[in-house]
């Protein structure tokens, strides 16, 4: 993260005329946010009968949503290897844009993030080069290749916030086993990707009568489910974290629901895309829509949206997966998979409080607290003292989505054309305006 | 005119030395106390002593080892024995005999004592129900290695005038170490407060009920520690399968000064060798002035010419 030019010296900051979401204090509410020291003061109706801070800015939010910045827990960059998809510049103002103020980077990059020199640069290019928070994962094995466990204790001294194979799976149960273990004494999360190879085979969408009718092969749910099932019993074996990367049927999500019950220490995630699309959004052959997981059938996107509105879903993100033509312009079954998300994370969601299925509360925890407190990050949330990462969002303003648009590098959105009611107004990082919308 | 030895007194009312499981903490005293006096012989210009004349040692180490063989055989040797040692590598074991088959064999050349080494746990005590004569364990796989945990027993007697109420780190490889078990079970029999130290994946399943204190960190684990006991760790376990890295592992367990400076100022450091210097342990503490790691290898031959002499009284004509 890039410290402004005017540095410690910067002028108190006050958001009035808000709706305050903070989900760390449960509080949804009309009232302010005071910022000084790049830090919170107070936010809610307390601050707005707070006398201002002599010469701060003051900023008119009209009743927006002053809510804290998203932590996207799930996000490739290009950078390195693959920079024409995209870069820590580019990937940080579609951040800025979407209101996510602290990315998670993943590991699958040219070379692997697998050894603290690795982590320690993409901390430096990222402070170089972008105005966000930018934190790394690094690897649980060696070279993703799911034999042996990385240097969990240096990694995390060099900065890692967690570890993941990114898109592989630790298919061998007994190195599984031994990186929770491991990762105990260290304190470290572990986020898996559950997605068994060898079930996923050459499958390329959902298993089913859409898959078949499309001529295309099918990937089962139990490719997921058989995997989030190892892990709960390898986590309560370990006694350890285990951070489901994305759920995406409503098999697993039961699985994942009935372990908490338990008190296994497993929490899950699910892509914004899982909550809002489904298999038949694919239509002829659509490429942007070619996801991993797969996008499911409706009931399965509706168990995750429950599975956000009762807690039992930890986390959303964008799963932020930027490719090129190259990769795109092929014929279903040939194309990579993935979609770029941040800039539309936030309006995406937005969808489920319009619909009445999700308040903001439960969404923006998903979007911002639940993803700190996973990772051990003191953002996420406006609480006193926090840093004042936040977002301003219009949740009514209307817009079309126009890919060309897009801050990324990479235009593989599978929301071109889509129409969002919720715009993104201001993003703030530590009390600095990062993204400010057109009037 | 009586020309019979004098009769050996009983110390260990046991034919065979197979672990310390089941010890008395009169009969592991009664060993030590043996042993000391053996020390005197092996401090002494004529080093031989006549309990084992005539009678037959064979060393048999299905597993490689120098410095536990040599001790043995010294000790053998020292109290007058025939030492034979068997390379595995010579043997017919090569040639896919059970070790129940290579027991008869050498049972037929009629050993007195046998000492025994095998990578299987239990061997030992198998080979030992087979056999008419007495039988030491000289390791078997990751289960005991009785005669370790009595030298270093003896060490750390002889330095702290006792083992009582001491507190002991045990630390590193405990999930593979037949030297951690023993030395569990060893100075808990004699009063000793027992740590084990080491990352998770290297600590076995239930150790917290074999009375220790369980620790994961180097810095808590050896806080006001009286002994802090390093153990190898193989070279096959440290390269991401249950530890990324050595230098990870030196990082986070390695014995440095830093992390010896969390015992107390008198603490003393052990090793059973052979040691991975720059892995478990830094030269300038396995040098250093708290290193009794040279001073083992001494107590090692007393305390199995103490070992082989206490089972000599139990055998036929003694």
């Amino acid at each position: 993260m890039r410290e402004g030019a005017n540095g410690g010296g910067e002028r108190p900051l006050v958001l009035e005329n808000a709706r305050v979401v903070d989900p760390s204090r449960n509080l949804d509410a009309r009232g302010a946010v005071i910022v000084a020291d790049r830090r919170i003061v107070a936010a809610g109706p307390e601050a707005a009968r707070t006398t201002r801070p002599a010469g701060a800015e003051v900023i008119d939010c009209r009743g927006a949503i002053v809510a804290p910045g998203l932590v996207d827990m799930r996000v490739f960059v290009g950078e390195p290897g693959a920079e024409h998809r995209e870069t820590f510049a580019s990937a940080g103002q579609a951040a800025a844009a979407g209101g996510v103020t602290t990315i998670v980077t993943m590991p699958d990059t040219d070379p692997v993030i697998d050894d603290g020199a690795l982590v320690d640069f993409i901390g430096r290019r990222a402070r170089d080069e972008t105005a966000i928070r930018v934190h790394p994962m690094a690897a649980i094995t060696k070279g993703l290749k799911g034999r042996e466990i990385t240097e969990f204790g240096l990694l995390r001294e060099a900065g890692a916030v967690g570890f993941t194979d990114g898109r592989r799976t630790v298919t061998n149960a007994a190195v599984m086993r031994r990186a929770l273990t491991y990762a105990r004494d260290f304190g470290a999360l572990i986020m898996h990707n559950p997605a068994d190879p060898d079930l996923v085979g050459s499958g390329v969408m959902n298993e089913g009568e859409v898959a078949s009718r499309l001529g295309l092969a099918g990937i089962p749910k139990e490719a997921e489910i058989i995997v989030v099932e190892r892990d709960v019993r390898l986590a309560a074996l370990t006694r350890g974290r285990c951070h489901v990367a994305q759920v995406s049927c409503a098999e697993s999500l039961e699985v994942v629901r009935r372990a908490k019950a338990a008190g296994i220490g497993i929490t899950c995630g699910v892509s914004v895309n899982h909550l809002t699309l489904n298999e038949n959004d694919i239509g002829p052959y659509r490429t942007f829509f070619k996801l991993a997981p797969p996008l499911r059938a409706e009931a399965d996107r509706r168990a995750m949206i429950g599975g956000i509105a009762d807690g039992t879903i930890d986390v959303i993100v964008s799963s932020h997966d930027p490719q090129d033509v190259d990769t795109k312009r092929q014929a279903f079954a040939e194309a990579a998979d993935g979609a770029v998300g941040l800039e539309t994370l936030l309006p995406a969601a937005l969808r489920l409080f319009h619909s009445g299925e999700v308040e903001p509360l439960a969404l923006f925890r998903a979007l911002a607290t639940r993803p700190a407190e996973l990772l051990g990050l003191e953002v996420g949330r406006l609480a006193p003292g926090a840093p004042a990462d936040m977002v301003i969002v219009d949740p009514d303003a209307p817009w079309v989505l126009d890919a060309d648009a897009l801050r990324s590098k990479s235009k593989n959105t599978p929301f071109e054309g889509a129409r969002f009611s919720g715009r993104v107004l201001r993003t703030l990082v530590a009390g600095r305006t990062v993204f400010e919308a057109r009037a | 005119m009586n020309l019979a030895p004098a009769p050996l007194p009983i110390v260990f009312p046991h034919r065979h030395l197979l672990g310390i499981e089941g010890m008395s903490p009169r009969e592991a005293a009664g060993l030590l106390d043996l042993a000391e006096q053996a020390i005197e012989v092996s401090r002494q210009i004529e080093k031989k002593k006549s309990v084992l004349r005539g009678r037959t040692q064979i060393n048999l180490f299905f597993e490689a080892s120098t410095r536990t063989q040599s001790s043995f055989e010294l000790a053998g040797k020292r109290l007058g024995a025939d030492v034979m040692n068997m390379a595995v590598g010579n043997s017919s074991v090569k040639k896919g005999e059970t070790v129940i088959d290579t027991a008869m064999t050498l049972n037929a050349m009629r050993p007195d004592i046998l000492v025994v080494r095998h990578h299987a746990a239990g061997a030992v005590e198998l080979l030992a129900q087979k056999v008419g004569c007495s039988v030491v364990n000289a390791g078997d796989g990751i289960h005991e290695h009785p005669t370790q945990a009595l030298l270093d027993a003896l060490t750390i007697r002889r330095h702290k005038g006792g083992i009582e109420g001491l507190t002991v780190a045990i630390c590193g490889d405990i999930a593979h170490s037949r030297v951690a078990r023993s030395n569990i079970l060893l100075l808990n029999i004699l009063g000793a407060r027992v740590r084990v130290v080491g990352p998770s994946t290297l600590l076995p399943t239930g150790i917290e009920r074999m009375g220790v204190d369980v620790f994961t960190d180097m810095r808590s684990g050896l806080a006001d520690a009286d002994i802090v006991m390093m153990l190898r760790l193989q070279r096959e376990r440290m390269e991401g399968s249950y530890v990324p890295s050595i230098r990870e592992y030196f990082r986070y367990f390695g014995l440095d000064r830093e992390k010896l400076a969390y015992a107390k100022p008198d603490a003393l450091v052990m090793h059973p060798g052979p040691m991975n210097r720059g892995v478990e342990i830094d030269s300038s503490v396995a040098d250093g002035p708290q290193s009794l790691i040279g001073e083992q290898v001494e107590m090692g031959v007393a305390v199995r010419m103490a070992v082989l002499e206490a089972l000599a009284a139990h055998l036929p004509d003694a």
